[in-house]
């Protein structure tokens, strides 16, 4: 057992679009992970945790059983959660916060998941995996790690909305002047760049993305658009969600406005992976729609 | 069926307490909401007058308006809203009545086919299977999709059952798609 290694075990919940669409952001998480001594445990028949915009927008009387349903896989397994995408970590965090709540509110729930032998217990803790890197792992530690610095790297961080809103669900102090993905970003030795609106959501959530995508995709061009005229060479963000519309978003913008978009998209554990010495194939970033450059690869 | 307001309170309240709903008759018009959100700079969302509408039971006007779906619900008005009207949560618990009222489009409603089906809101294929294994992955993640894991499905389906969101969205177990619904999603 070398120094780095931390000896913990979580559950991840997967969710939809990690394992789905964007298994490199589940390889690159689960390899980070590992190589610090934290084990990835499966969570056997979890499903959608449901999306807290989409499903919490037709039927929130819906959406609480099925997240607690979630919950309950991973109190049985007696294991803190960790996730990798904004919208379970909504939907998983919410529900268990109103659960702890209100009391009659669990008790109702309770009997549905009764109906098929679960119960929620409160027994266990929604992490997202950039605050385990953060919190847990830590700075130093992940400072050693570095073999490939991306010292002439210019980043534009993108946080998404629901890992830092609404504040007194997340806990991550101000919604406005967030620094957890601007010092993960940093200690690579790459440069976090201020652009237009950064704090901008990217357009997807809240079924946004389903209802109008063309509109969708109209904030997320702006978006890009702010990044790159403030010279970024790509962006850093935490949610697979979020992920599917800035990087599978730019060809269907790119055919939608007649634009030729290819700004790099990574998921924080990716871009950690490339600085760790990770190759762009262990961290899935060859599969995806926006390519790497060499600056990223070196 | 009281005033909007009134099944706002009544509906929103029994997930996150009356309290909490009731907080949207402190709303000043100040348009704060409106000033930061996102959605209204590129869409006809005008929070602030969504919120008037709703105060003033314009129930069928909000019910019957697109821009209601154009909230991504990222919380930027709920943090800075200066009277601490909880905002999102009270967009969406209208949208969920205007769902149970039959105001859902096929697009969304399709999301809850795919749940029914799979579990999961975007479900894999054989082409996403494939790059799992490119990545080192087993090609199938053992969730309700997993063919080993029928009982853990079921289980999402009885609560969907339960809660009737089966019925809202027509769903039709013998064809496990919507209702009427022709193959390609068309009506």
């Amino acid at each position: 057992m070398t120094d780095d290694d931390l000896g913990l075990t979580y559950a991840y919940f997967l969710g939809c679009i990690t394992p789905n669409r964007y298994p490199g952001i589940e390889a690159a998480t689960k390899r980070i992970f590992k190589e610090f001594g934290i084990e990835t445990k499966e969570m056997v028949g979890a499903s959608c945790c449901p999306a807290p915009g989409v499903f919490g927008s037709f039927d929130m009387h819906t959406w609480l059983p099925v997240a607690a349903r979630n919950l309950s896989i991973a109190e049985e397994m007696g294991l803190e959660i960790y996730v990798t995408c904004n919208g379970c970590y909504g939907s998983l965090q919410e529900a268990d916060h109103l659960l702890k709540e209100h009391p009659k509110l669990k008790e109702r729930t309770n009997k549905v998941l009764n109906e098929f032998g679960r119960e929620y217990k409160g027994t266990t803790k929604v992490n997202h995996s950039i605050v385990i890197l953060h919190d847990i792992i830590g700075l130093d530690k992940l400072k050693e790690r570095i073999t490939k610095p991306m010292n002439d790297v210019n980043v534009a961080v993108h946080y998404g909305c629901h890992f830092l809103k609404p504040r007194e669900v997340r806990g991550h102090g101000s919604s406005e002047t967030p620094y957890i993905l601007e010092d993960l970003v940093k200690v690579t030795g790459a440069k976090e760049v201020e652009y237009k609106d950064k704090l901008m959501c990217c357009g997807a959530g809240g079924g946004n993305r389903t209802a109008d995508t063309v509109q969708s995709l109209e904030w997320t061009r702006q978006k890009l658009v702010n990044a790159i005229m403030a010279g970024c060479d790509c962006m850093v963000h935490p949610c697979a969600f979020c992920h599917l519309q800035l990087d599978r978003g730019q060809a269907e913008m790119n055919k939608a406005f007649g634009t030729n978009f290819n700004f790099p998209i990574l998921y924080a554990t990716q871009f950690l992976g490339l600085a760790m010495g990770l190759s762009q194939t262990e961290c899935g970033l060859d599969i995806q729609t926006t390519t790497m450059p060499e600056k990223l690869l070196k | 069926m009281g005033t909007l307001y009134e099944d706002i309170v009544a509906y929103g309240g029994e997930v996150f307490g009356e309290e909490h709903m009731e907080t949207l008759r402190e709303c000043v018009q100040c348009g704060k909401c409106t000033g930061g959100c996102p959605s209204g700079r590129n869409t006809a969302l005008r929070t602030r007058k969504l919120f008037q509408m709703a105060l003033l039971d314009l129930r069928e006007e909000i019910f019957n308006a697109p821009e209601l779906w154009f909230c991504s619900t990222c919380f930027t008005c709920y943090e800075r809203c200066p009277k601490g009207v909880k905002t999102t949560d009270i967009i969406r618990i209208i949208r969920n009545l205007a769902a149970k009222e039959g105001h859902m489009s096929v697009p969304h409603r399709m999301i809850g086919v795919y749940v029914l089906k799979t579990g999961h809101a975007v479900p894999i294929g054989p082409d996403q299977m494939k790059l799992r294994e490119a990545v080192g992955l087993e090609s199938q993640p053992p969730t309700t999709q997993h063919p080993k894991n029928k009982e853990q499905l079921e289980q999402v389906r009885t609560i969907f059952r339960t809660t009737n969101y089966d019925a809202m969205i027509d769903f039709d177990w013998e064809t496990m798609n919507l209702r009427g619904m022709k193959k390609g999603g068309k009506k």
